[in-house]
């Protein structure tokens, strides 16, 4: 059994949303659960619907693979499986796979007696996803402008989005998106480098606590925010990313189809600037 | 939900002032007296300063704030003096760098050579930045791990502004300083070398970017979760485990077949957040220098599929060796 030498103690009924004790088990390391299965069920099933969809297109290479939503004029239709049904069953199947996936964090994080952030934060990365591939396209009328399946075309698909509207990066959603990211990356460097120098001083005595720690920082930049506080930052920075990154694809199209320079014009007509 | 999820401090605790750990002989004090801050409280400490300067820290920000005003002074003037101009068009503004005529010479100042200026007393504000975190670092006996990760970032923004330059032979080849032309400028980069998405140092940048962004999310998530267990005492709980430790490392365990440790997690985070910038930094470096045309590239190692030319054979003006 691969199990962590305190690992047994942590064994223990309870704490599922569905199917009571009849999934509650470990297959190796890994917990089961009722969304165990099922998202064992949907990945297998969208996976073999990728295969066939690469099966039926023109390469094997790993990639150029692509299956593609179906064309724009199919609309919000069900469509033939070889002209974007496929897309559509595996674009179910992810949804499935990823929805289990949050379900079974959350019966995990309830068995350990633990706060359900980590399927919280999960189900923002699932927003982001659904937004792409299902909202959008809904309030657009056509499934055809979702992002294909692929590992080129997708970012030929960005590409392509992206320059519909001229200039992407000045779509002010995206902006904040963008700062989020480089936030949330230039935090955990700061936080990840924290505790590393800590643990493993530069002067071979014993391992730092938090006074030197906040001392660091405070020295650094005049404030600690604190070992808790650090993830919540860490936290509410990450999901804001997600969280923006949805909403500047959702606004592109459904609520403004002109390039993202010329949105600005609202800031140049503002009447304060007549003044003069 | 019922249950108390840790996502704001209910209750502030105000226990004495920190006045920070003792400092080695001869290492610069801490200036200003510390004070509670109520909103800082509600994330986290609300213990705002004291904070150290130092003599690097002051020549730091003194070529910061220079850089800052020969950027900011030149902007102004392209508005021709004019205050309500300036706000208003100040996200379009500019210090743009030398026209690639001048090559690597130093131009007039009007010409791009106040743009050659601030990015020395920039450049020379971040080394003294990293030197100074270096030296705090060392006088507290901690590691050395902020500035090296510091550094990670000035090199992504030297290889921008000044080691690609050099290797392309003229500064007109670096990014302006501006908030709308600096974006101008990276979607223009990107169009010219025929779409940066298929340069694979910059699809390696963004893994460790979406990465990273991922990674503090997994992480921060995971230590909230366990916070009522005092999961937020890493450094503890690192060199002797607890509960807190032993549920953050099974959550991941059980979900995924496998876990990081409370020491190695950060080592995940602290490697994921350098390499976004240092892989980033080398995908710039061989734009246009090793590689014109990352698309082209892409199609000759079969990462992009060739289209047909149904326009008949066009030739590359990039080929021809015209000017």
């Amino acid at each position: 059994m691969a199990m962590l030498s305190f690992e047994k103690k942590y064994r223990v009924p309870g704490g599922t949303l569905l199917g009571g004790e009849l999934f509650d088990f470990w297959f190796g390391p890994f917990y089961v659960g009722f969304f165990g299965v099922t998202t064992i069920f949907f990945t297998v099933l969208g996976t073999a619907l990728i295969l066939w969809g690469a099966a039926l297109g023109p390469t094997w290479n790993i990639w150029q693979i692509s299956i593609a939503p179906p064309p724009l004029a199919n609309g919000l239709k069900f469509a033939p499986l070889a002209a974007g049904g496929l897309w559509q069953l595996i674009t179910i199947c992810a949804i499935g796979a990823f929805g289990s996936w949050a379900l079974r964090l959350a019966e995990i994080s309830r068995k350990l007696g633990m706060g359900l952030h980590v399927p919280f934060a999960y189900s923002v990365a699932i927003f982001a996803y659904v937004t792409l591939e299902v909202i959008r396209p809904v309030l657009m009328g056509s499934w055809g402008v979702a992002f294909p399946y692929g590992i080129m075309s997708h970012l030929d698909w960005v590409s392509n989005t992206g320059y519909n509207y001229l200039n992407f990066e000045y779509n002010p959603a995206h902006m904040i998106a963008v700062t989020l990211f480089f936030t949330t990356t230039f935090a955990l460097s700061l936080h990840g480098s924290l505790v590393l120098a800590a643990i493993n001083p530069s002067d071979g005595g014993p391992v730092k606590t938090a006074d030197h720690e906040d001392t660091f920082f405070r020295d650094f930049i005049g404030y600690s925010i604190g070992t808790l506080g650090i993830h919540r930052l860490g936290l509410f920075l990450a999901l804001g990313a997600g969280f923006f990154s949805a909403m500047c694809i959702l606004i592109s199209g459904p609520f403004w189809t002109a390039g993202w320079p010329s949105w600005w014009s609202w800031w140049l007509n503002m009447p304060i600037w007549s003044v003069h | 939900m019922p249950e108390y999820q840790n996502i704001f401090t209910k209750v502030q605790i105000r226990g004495p002032l920190h006045a920070g750990v003792p400092l080695p002989h001869g290492a610069s004090n801490r200036e200003g007296p510390p004070i509670f801050v109520y909103l800082l409280g509600q994330l986290g400490n609300a213990q705002l300063g004291p904070i150290y300067l130092g003599s690097l820290g002051v020549a730091s920000l003194i070529c910061g704030f220079i850089a800052f005003e020969i950027i900011g002074l030149n902007m102004w003037a392209s508005v021709g003096w004019n205050p309500i101009l300036f706000l208003r068009d100040l996200p379009w503004l500019a210090l743009e760098p030398p026209s690639p005529a001048y090559g690597l010479h130093i131009p007039p100042l009007a010409q791009g050579g106040w743009w050659l200026m601030a990015g020395f007393f920039l450049t020379t504000s971040m080394l003294l930045w990293f030197l100074r975190i270096h030296r705090r670092s060392t006088q507290l006996g901690l590691g050395t791990h902020t500035a090296w990760a510091w550094a990670s970032a000035v090199w992504l923004y030297l290889c921008l502004g000044f080691f690609r330059p050099i290797l392309m032979g003229a500064w007109g080849e670096a990014p302006p300083f501006g908030i709308f032309p600096h974006l101008d400028w990276t979607v223009a980069f990107s169009l010219r070398c025929g779409n940066l998405y298929y340069n694979p140092f910059h699809m390696l940048s963004i893994v460790f970017l979406y990465g990273s962004t991922l990674l503090f999310a997994m992480h921060g998530g995971t230590i909230l979760a366990v916070s009522r267990y005092g999961g937020d005492k890493e450094v503890e709980l690192t060199v002797d485990r607890g509960t807190a430790a032993e549920r953050g490392a099974l959550i991941w365990r059980w979900t995924m077949g496998w876990n990081a440790t409370f020491e190695s997690i950060h080592r995940w985070a602290w490697w994921f957040a350098v390499l976004c910038p240092l892989t980033g930094g080398i995908g710039i470096l061989l734009t246009g220098t090793v590689v014109d045309d990352w698309f082209l590239w892409a199609v000759k190692h079969g990462v992009a599929p060739s289209y047909a030319h149904i326009y008949g054979a066009i030739p590359d003006p990039a080929t021809q060796g015209g000017k």
